[in-house]
C-alpha cells in the first residue's frame, strides 16, 4: 500500500513540476548552475569508466575466442554492440545515478531539514518547479555525455586490442562497421532520454519528501540510488523489448 | 491585522489545535509562547498556509485565506516575511544574493536597484561588509540579521518569526528583538513571532498569546502578565528562580507603593 502511496506521490510531483513557473531570468541561472554540476560536472569520472572499460571488454572477447575459424574483426564487433546498445546508456546511467542522483537527494534533502524548502514556499514560490525542473532541463543534456561515453569506450577497446596484441587496427575497424543497425543508435539515445527523466525526479522525490534529520539525509541518498538504479534496469528489460525484439 | 477564528487541525489522531480564537494587531509585536509541544510551532505554519487546518479560519485584513485563489494566495505570499529558526538561508547564494531573492522574484528592478535595497536592509539590520559571505561563513547572530534583512526587503506587510533568538546569547537575543521591534513599528507591520524565551516576553511582549495543549490559555502584554493569577501561565512563566525573584521584587514594590 506504501509503495502504491509513493508511485503516487511521485507522479503528482511531476505534474507540479510544470506548474506555476519560476521567473524566465531565476529559471535560467538555476538551468546553467544544473548543467555545470550534474552534466559537465560528470564528463571526467564518464570518460575514465568509459575508456578503461571498452578496454576490458575487448580485452575479455579477444581471450574467449580460441577458435581460429572467428575472424578478430569480431573483437570490435562485440565491443561497438556492447558498448552502444548496453554500456553506455545503460551502466553509465547506474553509475551516475550513484553520482548524481546522491547529489541531487542530498542537496534537495538538506534543503527540506534546514527549512529552505519551506522559505521558498512560504515566498509562494513553486519550490518543486524552482528545484526540480532546472534539473530535468539540464539533465536533457545527459545524451552528449553518454555520446562521450560511447565515442571513449570504443576508442579504449582500440587502445587495448593494438597495444594488448589481440588484433590489428584494421581488424577492429573493419569490426565496428560490420553490420550497422543505424536504430541501434535511435534505441540507445531514446533509453538515454528516459533515463535522463529517471535519474532527475527519482532522487529529487527521495529528497524532496524526506522527513527528519541529517542522519535521515544520507539515509535518502542511499535508499534514491537503489530505486534510481532498480527503475533503471526496469526500463532498460521494458524498452529493449518493445524496441529490439 | 490578522483575525484567527476558532482554528483546529490535527495529526491523524492527535489533536494539535483545538479551537483557538485571537487577533494579531498591525505595528505590534505579537508573541505566541507556551511549553514545548503546545502547538506553538503547527499553529505558526497554519497561520503562513504551510499546513492546512479541518476547521476555523485565519483572515489577513478581512480576507480568509482558504477562500483565496491560488493568484491570490501567491500574492498575500509575497505580502509576507518570515525568520525561519535555524534562519534558512540558501547555502548556495552569498548573503548579499539571499537578501535579494525576494526582489528577483517578486519585483522587475534592475540588478543595481535590487543591489542598493539589499544594501539598504543590510544597513538596517547593522551588518556592514558580509555582502560577498556565504552564510555558512557567518556566525549564528549575522545569520539570523540575514534571515531578518530577507524577510523585510519586499516591504512586508505581514513578518513572522519562529524562535527568532535560541541559540544566540543573551545579548545578542536582546538586540535582534529589539531589532524586530523596531522593525514593526517602523514600518508599521503585524509581526508574529513564535517564542518560549521570557526575556523576549519582557522585552517586546505587545500582545501575547499564551498556548497550553493546543488551546488558548491566557492573553495579554508584558505588563499584565505579572498580574495574572492563571496558574498556567505562572506555572510557566515563572519556572525560573530568576523570574520567581522578578515576581517577588515586583509584588514587594507594588506592596510598599
Amino acid at each position: 500500500m506504501q509503495y502504491l502511496h509513493n508511485i503516487g506521490t511521485y507522479f503528482l510531483m511531476i505534474v507540479e513540476m510544470f506548474r506555476k513557473p519560476t521567473r524566465w531570468s531565476v529559471m535560467k541561472q538555476l538551468i546553467l548552475k544544473d548543467i555545470d554540476d550534474l552534466v559537465i560536472g560528470s564528463i571526467g569520472i564518464v570518460a575514465f569508466i568509459s575508456f578503461f572499460v571498452g578496454g576490458v571488454v575487448t580485452i575479455q572477447t579477444a581471450l574467449n575466442m580460441d577458435n581460429p575459424l572467428i575472424p578478430r574483426s569480431l573483437v570490435g564487433f562485440a565491443t561497438r554492440q556492447s558498448v552502444i546498445l548496453e554500456f553506455a546508456p545503460t551502466f553509465i546511467s547506474i553509475i551516475m545515478a550513484g553520482k548524481v542522483g546522491s547529489f541531487i537527494t542530498s542537496s534537495i534533502g538538506t534543503m527540506r531539514v534546514t527549512e529552505q524548502i519551506d522559505a521558498l514556499e512560504v515566498m509562494g514560490i513553486n519550490s518543486l518547479n524552482y528545484l526540480v525542473f532546472p534539473k530535468f532541463i539540464a539533465l536533457t543534456l545527459y545524451p552528449f555525455v553518454i555520446s562521450i561515453a560511447m565515442f571513449l569506450g570504443i576508442v579504449g577497446g582500440l587502445a587495448a586490442c593494438v597495444f594488448g596484441g589481440y588484433a590489428s587496427i584494421d581488424d577492429y575497424i573493419t569490426g565496428l562497421q560490420q553490420d550497422f543497425e543505424p536504430f541501434h543508435m535511435v534505441y540507445a539515445f531514446l533509453k538515454t532520454l528516459l533515463f535522463a527523466f529517471v535519474l532527475a525526479t527519482v532522487p529529487s522525490y527521495h529528497g524532496f519528501y524526506m522527513k527528519g534529520g541529517a542522519l535521515e539525509v544520507g539515509k535518502a541518498s542511499t535508499t534514491s540510488f537503489v530505486w534510481t538504479s532498480v527503475v533503471i534496469i526496469l526500463l532498460n528489460y521494458i524498452l529493449t523489448q518493445m524496441l529490439l525484439s | 491585522m490578522i483575525e484567527v477564528t476558532n482554528l483546529e487541525k490535527s495529526f491523524g489522531d492527535a489533536h494539535i489545535l483545538k479551537g483557538i480564537s485571537t487577533t494579531f494587531e498591525k505595528g505590534k509585536t505579537n508573541l505566541i509562547i507556551g511549553q514545548s509541544g503546545s502547538g506553538k510551532t503547527v499553529f505558526l505554519k497554519c497561520l503562513l498556509g504551510l499546513f492546512d487546518y479541518e476547521k476555523g479560519k485565519i483572515a489577513y485584513e478581512g480576507q480568509v485565506f482558504a477562500e483565496l485563489s491560488e493568484a491570490e494566495k501567491r500574492d498575500l505570499r509575497a505580502k509576507i516575511g518570515m525568520v525561519f529558526q535555524g534562519g534558512a538561508l540558501f547555502d548556495s547564494m552569498t548573503i548579499e544574493e539571499n537578501v535579494m531573492f525576494p526582489l528577483q522574484m517578486f519585483t522587475k528592478q534592475s540588478k543595481s536597484e535590487m543591489q542598493d535595497r539589499a544594501n539598504f536592509v543590510l544597513n538596517r539590520v547593522e551588518l556592514k561588509d558580509a555582502n560577498k559571505k556565504k552564510p555558512s561563513e557567518a556566525s549564528g547572530g549575522m545569520q539570523k540579521r540575514v534571515a531578518i534583512a530577507r524577510a523585510i526587503v519586499n516591504n512586508p506587510k505581514y513578518l513572522f518569526c519562529d524562535e527568532p533568538n535560541s541559540g544566540l546569547d543573551p545579548k545578542t537575543a536582546i538586540v535582534i528583538d529589539n531589532l524586530i521591534k523596531e522593525i514593526t513599528e517602523e514600518y508599521n507591520i503585524t509581526t508574529v513571532i513564535n517564542t518560549h524565551d521570557m526575556n523576549s516576553v519582557m522585552e517586546i511582549g505587545e500582545k501575547i498569546v499564551f498556548l497550553k495543549d493546543g488551546l488558548k490559555a491566557w492573553e495579554g502584554s508584558k505588563d499584565t502578565i505579572f498580574q495574572t493569577d492563571n496558574e498556567v501561565v505562572t506555572d510557566f512563566v515563572y519556572s525560573s528562580n530568576l523570574f520567581k525573584k522578578v515576581r517577588r521584587m515586583y509584588i514587594e514594590e507594588n506592596e510598599n507603593s
